[in-house]
């Protein structure tokens, strides 16, 4: 992997100069604790040991303890980095394996991702174990589709012999994904542009999620209308209906007193909001990384 | 009613009944569908070379064995243990020699260096501090207190607590930078699970060797506060580094009563401070099946464990983090509480009621309580002085045994210092009249004793109870004290 971190020049020769074709408009200025006149909230979320941290600190220069101990992080850590004159406040939520059980850090994490409603979730996995990992980034994309996925720790994924096709990932998950060697500050600008694409929209995420289990169907069917009637606007309801089921009293709660509804207002859709041939943007970006994958 | 008006409630109540037909494996099968759907999309991205599997799943799979995980655990920490108490006799002598011995360095220069060293140069730090007390013509009563008083404490704990904790320290942060302490934890789940508690506990465990009150913040890892409860109550039975002296001590007398001492010394000290360390371990899992299935009842919660890789440890950093951040601060922390204790010491052996000091009073009190528990009263007011500190209950009984008088031939009051080694202090223990039951029930009371003053404490910050502080302080010195009556009666009955 080369220390080049521009990006492939994909814009149109007469696109003027805007500052995406600039290679050196994309470094990331980091802003350490100065949290003050954000723009934008970025979530950091991703299983413990997958150098999430690390990540964290290279974003925003800060020099948050990492371990090798699955220890207690149960307060946020924030930081804040600028890019491109935008400003973005990034919080890195405890390592989970899953926002599905009770314990605290898992709730802090959900309920960072479902109430602080995030303008865009980074799930930081490991290259290394990318299987276990993506279960966390499914139940995070079943949350919120603004989600870009770090496929992270891809020198250690290398000297072990394992490479990732990220292009194919990214046609399969639905979301942009972006490798990063965050140890050695590789990939980094990547990632934020793919976050900052997130938000603004130049970027478009449908997530592929896993199908609704057979046996349980039918009762989704039911449901899912309901759900959809309390809160028009909520961009996961299969995954409020999952909860339901489950019987979570945190967004039982969060549906009776209005919270929710509140948070996810109807969306009117307005023609022309979204820019276009983002799509193409994306793959670009991809293929670039796709090879830096396999170097 | 219209569908329009219904309100959340209406709906809540609709699914409600909806999902009355769902059982419990509605998590599995939604865990399943995501695990399907990652594997197939792993699969379709993720290429390997198979270079067979690498050293580190090779490692894993034989430390993390069901059967050969096993017997290496035991062997490591024994290992780590062996290394502590062998290799602390030869700085503890030095220090000793140091700081208080009379001709203690001269002896060690000669046996260690082959160094004949003058004798003008080998005083002791107790022995100038008299002379420099002598020189400016101190009351006799200020030099006692300063110097037989508050000095000799702290001087006993440097030169018992430092080698130990650092070698100790140092060992155990490598095997905690290496990887190894979630290795353990995986190897032990099963059996915290069928002892009704966490399996994190056996982190904290593992960090209650090292220090009790370390190990209880530790606890925080848990997350159940039921779980997290019985790993605060229980970590006082694992044998903390304060503890490791007063074990080593014993081990050492015994087998200088019981083997004529000499090389089998230090092998029985290490031998003793595994078996009581073992047994701590059981008494641990059985009071944690215990509570689990009385006051703090329930089940035991399932967690995830990442076994994190192996790295390289960073030696330098390790040094450091052990000697500056553990090995000091407990120093430290030890040496405040100890001059206190060497004023409390000097006190009850100095201050005089109708022609007795007091410490006679309170030893004559506690006599049968003592002589019930294997013990004796000089031991039990040991104890009591040692509360704020574990790791000065063996220097707290020599002193006193020294202070008090009436209780040998060697009495401070008569000269200065005399040489306590092994062997001696095992003289002095026989003088008392104490043997082989006396030692087992004394190790029996260092396993099985209230937690010390800054675990308490520490205790009490974490729990934010005065009832689960109480319990976590009372329990074990109740089932200490039930222990030593029943060894010593059981004892006595046979023999």
């Amino acid at each position: 992997m080369s220390s080049d971190t521009t990006l492939p020049n994909t814009h149109p020769d007469n696109c003027g100069g805007c500052t995406s074709c600039d290679p050196n408009a994309v470094t990331t200025q980091r802003l350490g604790v100065k949290l003050d006149g954000y723009d934008f909230v970025v979530a950091l979320a991703g299983n413990p040991n997958t150098g999430k941290t690390t990540v964290f600190n290279t974003l925003t220069g800060l020099k948050q303890h990492t371990g090798n101990w699955p220890g207690k992080t149960v307060a946020r850590a924030e930081g804040a980095f600028a890019c491109r004159g935008k400003r973005y406040k990034l919080v890195d939520l405890p390592g989970t394996y899953s926002l599905l059980s009770a314990s605290v850090d898992e709730e802090v994490a959900r309920d960072f991702v479902l109430f602080g409603k995030p303008d865009c979730t980074v799930v930081v996995t490991d290259a290394t174990a990318l299987q276990r990992n993506l279960n966390l980034a499914y139940q995070v994309m079943e949350i919120t589709p603004r989600v870009v996925v770090c496929v992270n720790l891809m020198d250690e994924a290398k000297r072990k012999g394992i490479t990732v096709d990220i292009p194919a990932l990214q046609e399969l998950l639905g979301v942009p994904v972006v490798a990063t060697a965050a140890r050695r500050n590789q990939g980094i600008d990547k990632l934020v542009l793919a976050v900052a694409g997130v938000i603004d929209g130049s970027i478009k995420c449908e997530p592929k999620l896993p199908p609704t289990p057979p046996k349980l169907q039918k009762v989704i069917d039911e449901i899912l209308p309901k759900v959809k009637r309390m809160v028009p606007g909520l961009p996961s309801p299969r995954w409020v209906a999952y909860r339901l089921i489950e019987g979570d009293h945190r967004i039982r709660q969060a549906l009776l007193s209005g919270e929710l509804a509140e948070l996810y207002p109807v969306r009117l859709p307005v023609a022309g909001v979204v820019n276009q041939p983002v799509m193409e943007d994306v793959s670009d970006l991809a293929s670039e990384q796709g090879e830096v994958a396999h170097v | 009613m219209s569908e329009q008006s219904l309100t959340p409630r209406d709906y809540l109540s609709q699914i409600d009944s909806l999902r009355q037909g769902i059982d419990d494996s509605f998590r599995d099968e939604l865990v399943g569908e995501i695990y399907t759907h990652a594997t197939m999309v792993t699969d379709a991205t993720v290429t390997e070379k198979d270079n067979g599997p690498a050293w580190d799943e090779k490692l894993d799979w034989l430390l993390t064995h069901p059967v050969w995980g096993w017997p290496l655990m035991i062997f490591i920490f024994a290992g780590v243990f062996w290394l502590t108490v062998a290799g602390a006799n030869v700085p503890s002598a030095f220090l000793a020699g140091l700081l208080i011995e009379e001709g203690g360095l001269r002896e060690w220069m000669s046996e260690y260096i082959g160094w004949a060293m003058p004798a003008a140069l080998s005083y002791s730090g107790y022995e100038l501090l008299h002379m420099l007390m002598d020189l400016i013509h101190s009351p006799e009563w200020l030099a006692s207190l300063l110097v037989d008083g508050i000095y000799l404490c702290v001087a006993w704990v440097v030169s018992v607590m430092l080698p130990p904790m650092a070698i100790f320290f140092p060992l155990f942060t490598l095997l905690e930078d290496l990887g190894y302490l979630p290795r353990i934890a995986f190897n032990m789940d099963p059996l915290f699970k069928k002892s009704g508690a966490h399996g994190k506990q056996a982190l904290t465990m593992a960090m209650g060797f090292g220090c009790n009150a370390a190990g209880v913040t530790a606890c925080r890892i848990i997350d159940s506060p039921r779980e997290k409860l019985i790993a605060i109550i229980t970590n006082n039975f694992m044998i903390c580094n304060g503890r490791f002296p007063t074990v080593i001590a014993i081990g050492a007398i015994i087998a200088s009563t019981q083997l004529g001492g000499g090389a089998w010394a230090g092998t029985v000290a290490a031998l003793t401070v595994i078996a009581v360390v073992g047994i701590g371990v059981v008494v641990m899992f059985g009071v944690n099946f215990v509570l689990s299935r009385s006051v703090l009842r329930g089940q035991s919660s399932t967690f995830t464990l990442e076994l994190p890789p192996y790295r390289k440890p960073a030696i330098l950093r390790i040094i450091y983090t052990s000697l500056i951040d553990r090995t000091m601060f407990v120093l430290a922390r030890a040496c405040v509480v100890a001059a206190p204790a060497g004023i409390a010491i000097w006190a009850v052996a100095n201050i005089n009621v109708a022609d007795q000091p007091i410490g006679l009073y309170i030893m004559q009190f506690l006599e049968p309580l003592g002589w019930l528990m294997g013990l004796s009263g000089v031991i039990l007011l040991a104890y009591i002085i040692a509360i704020p500190a574990n790791e000065i209950v063996v220097p707290t009984v020599v002193m006193l045994i020294l202070l008090l008088p009436g209780m040998g031939e060697t009495s401070l009051q008569a000269g200065r210092m005399v040489e306590v080694g092994n062997d001696q202090l095992a003289q002095m223990f026989t003088a008392q009249g104490w043997n082989l039951m006396t030692c087992v029930c004394f190790l029996t009371f260092v396993l099985l004793h209230n937690p010390c003053g800054t675990t308490i404490w520490t205790i009490w910050k974490e729990t934010n109870s005065w009832k689960w502080t109480a319990v976590a302080t009372l329990m074990p010195v109740v089932m200490g004290i039930a222990a030593c009556i029943l060894i010593a009666t059981t004892w006595r009955l046979l023999a």
